[in-house]
């Protein structure tokens, strides 16, 4: 029984109907919105600490036991996401303080920051699958209107693809909801787990598993990641940015949720798909990555090529694996939305997204263009960096269960990713200087702060491993063993 | 009957897959209704179409049909009909700009 559960999802949702009510009162919004991220942070660093002590926190809504009713549900996995995620809105909010136009942040763009977050805290605590299906449409809508107000071109044309992915893919989500629903007979998370332990997951329960991946690969962008380089390319830097660092890994989430508490008693079919899906994800990302000039499409296959990599974690199905998947998952959305946001500053300095048009930036903007070296080593996984403890851990695992394709692949991405984030470097702030101070079209005044926060909190994941092993351990622990989570919501052991 | 159900909604989704595949902008987000409907009829039927009174306590009656899956298709169709709103929308704003619903003349990077 914990309140703090509900807080997370209930302090966003009554800012931004706030927010609603003043939609002219851009400086008072701003600081409501810090003040709500901060408080966010605040409430789910105390309850990672409860967890840590306490084990899983639940929190039954009116009253009502589960499976009967709907249960939040903060065990360290969801919670650790949660810490992240309001860490990254925190820095997209401070960034768009100066970056965001004033026509828009006019029109109810702090609102719908704040209405996107409570979607993403909802679904990763929420314990029910219909729940989940609601959240992730209270976080959709919020990104139909974040991708297209402005209304751009680009942005309404973007907006069409995305949109039509997203209805398609959620309708789809219904179903494999309704076919549960008729197998099993309830919805609710840890009382799934125990129907489908008892029928010993048949095939027909494989199929309506496999029908889930689809959806939540669609969401994630694994393997079906068609649509996502130009939507992201077409909302302001802040907004793609932020989802850039929180939609898809949204989706991830939901996969591991899926096949680590409900799904995994046939791991010879599911997790044999989700390990060749990864592997063609990372490929593909990789292609598109090295293929374009455009910095915008190169950070876009970079998310591609991370999700593949993430989810070799789960395909491999161990302790240490699903311990990095996860430290991988924090370290990613944290250095792909600091990627995004330093590669808007780029852009809006030169005015243009090809790389052939910027060069010899390093000499008048020498700390945004170490910002940017110091985030492609991290993400990439250079040693002290936090990309390197994940992507060991989930190396490894892939070594010990002999998946050797899983562990070229993800140690040839790596590469792929190297390079891709080095022209990037090279192009644009190494060589002549052809900018000088009064040809750029904006100042990076004001942007550098934020990215600073980030690329802290990214060292921090990377030097202070020791501080969170603990927690990303516990996590680990808690997917690998469905028991501790069905005991923590059911009140009763199996 | 839910064999019956079954085909209704196997038509309902091949006949949205054909209209979102088509080229008029108009015609896909009709599509997208009509496989919503699909999507709504299939729960409806998954939950089961057996005999019983409507799920009111006031009927008295000794069955009552499954009361989930109708608060949950409530909450569905509302979801579904604020996004094909917000579609519909946007659909006029980008026949404003663009003067045109075919996709085809969406592609492109020319308008960046």
């Amino acid at each position: 029984m914990s309140i703090s559960v509900i807080l997370l999802i209930v302090i966003p949702f009554f800012t931004g109907a706030l927010f609603v009510l003043f939609p002219k009162q851009v400086k008072l919004q701003r600081l409501l919105s810090v003040m709500s991220f901060s408080l966010i942070l605040a409430v789910g660093v105390r309850l990672l600490h409860t967890i840590h002590t306490q084990g899983i926190q639940t929190l039954e809504l009116g009253g009502w036991a589960p499976p009967f009713g709907i249960v939040l549900v903060g065990d360290m996995f969801s919670t650790l996401l949660v810490v992240t995620s309001s860490l990254l809105a925190l820095g997209c909010t401070i960034y768009s303080f100066t970056s965001i136009e004033p026509e828009r942040e006019r029109y109810y763009y702090y609102a719908f920051l704040q209405f996107l977050v409570t979607g993403v805290n909802g679904s990763f605590l929420t314990g029910d699958m219909f729940n989940l299906f609601v959240f992730f449409e209270v976080m959709l809508l919020a990104s139909y209107v974040l991708l297209s107000l402005g209304g751009l071109k680009k942005q309404l044309r973007a907006g069409i693809m995305y949109v039509l992915i997203n209805i398609v893919s959620s309708m789809l989500f219904i179903v494999a909801i309704a076919y549960l629903y008729a197998v099993t007979g309830t919805l609710n998370m840890a009382h799934l787990s125990v129907r489908v332990a008892e029928a010993g997951q048949p095939g027909i329960l494989t199929a309506i598993a496999l029908l889930f991946l689809v959806i939540f690969a669609v969401k994630s962008a694994l393997l079906f990641f068609f649509w996502l380089p130009e939507s992201y390319s077409a909302p302001p830097t802040a907004i793609s940015a932020l989802f850039a660092g929180l939609l898809t890994k949204v989706g991830v989430y939901a996969i591991f949720r899926m096949f680590t508490l409900i799904f995994y008693h046939d791991p010879a079919i599911t997790h044999t798909v989700i390990a060749w899906m990864a592997v063609a994800t990372m490929v593909l990302g990789a292609v598109g990555s090295i293929a374009y000039g455009n910095i915008q499409k190169i950070l876009s296959y970079n998310i591609i090529i991370a999700i593949g990599f993430i989810v070799i974690g789960l395909a491999v199905f161990q302790e240490e694996a699903i311990a990095g998947a996860i430290y991988y998952l924090m370290h990613d959305m944290v250095v792909k939305t600091l990627l995004f946001l330093l590669g808007g500053a780029m852009v809006g300095l030169v005015g243009t997204y090809q790389l052939k048009e910027m060069s010899g930036m390093i000499r008048n903007h020498p700390y945004l263009g170490w910002m940017f070296f110091i985030a492609s080593l991290a993400l990439v996984g250079v040693p002290p960096l936090s990309g390197f403890f994940g992507k060991l851990l989930v190396l490894q695992g892939s070594l010990d269960s002999q998946a050797y394709i899983l562990f070229t692949v993800g140690l040839l991405s790596s590469l792929a990713v190297l390079y891709s984030t080095m022209k990037i470097f090279m192009n644009g702030f190494w060589g002549e200087n052809q900018l000088s101070k009064k040809d750029e079209k904006t100042s990076t005044r004001g942007l550098l702060f934020p990215c600073t926060l980030l690329i802290g909190v990214s060292l921090f994941l990377g030097v202070g491993v020791e501080l969170v092993q603990v927690y990303v351990t516990q996590a680990a622990s808690e997917l690998m063993n469905p028991a501790i989570y069905i005991e923590a919501v059911l009140d009763r052991s199996y | 009957m839910e064999t019956v159900m079954a085909f209704v909604i196997g038509i309902f989704f091949s006949i949205g897959t054909y209209l979102i595949l088509t080229k008029s902008l108009l015609r896909i987000i009709l599509g997208t209704s009509i496989i919503g409907h699909g999507a709504l009829l299939l729960l409806l039927t998954m939950g089961g179409l057996k005999q019983g009174e409507a799920p009111l306590l006031g009927m008295g009656a000794a069955a009552y049909a499954d009361p989930l899956p109708q608060a949950l298709i409530l909450t569905a169709i509302v979801i579904n009909f604020g996004t094909t709103a917000f579609f519909l929308v946007l659909a006029y704003r980008a026949y404003q700009e663009f003067k045109s619903d075919d996709m085809k003349k969406l592609r492109g990077t020319e308008h960046e």
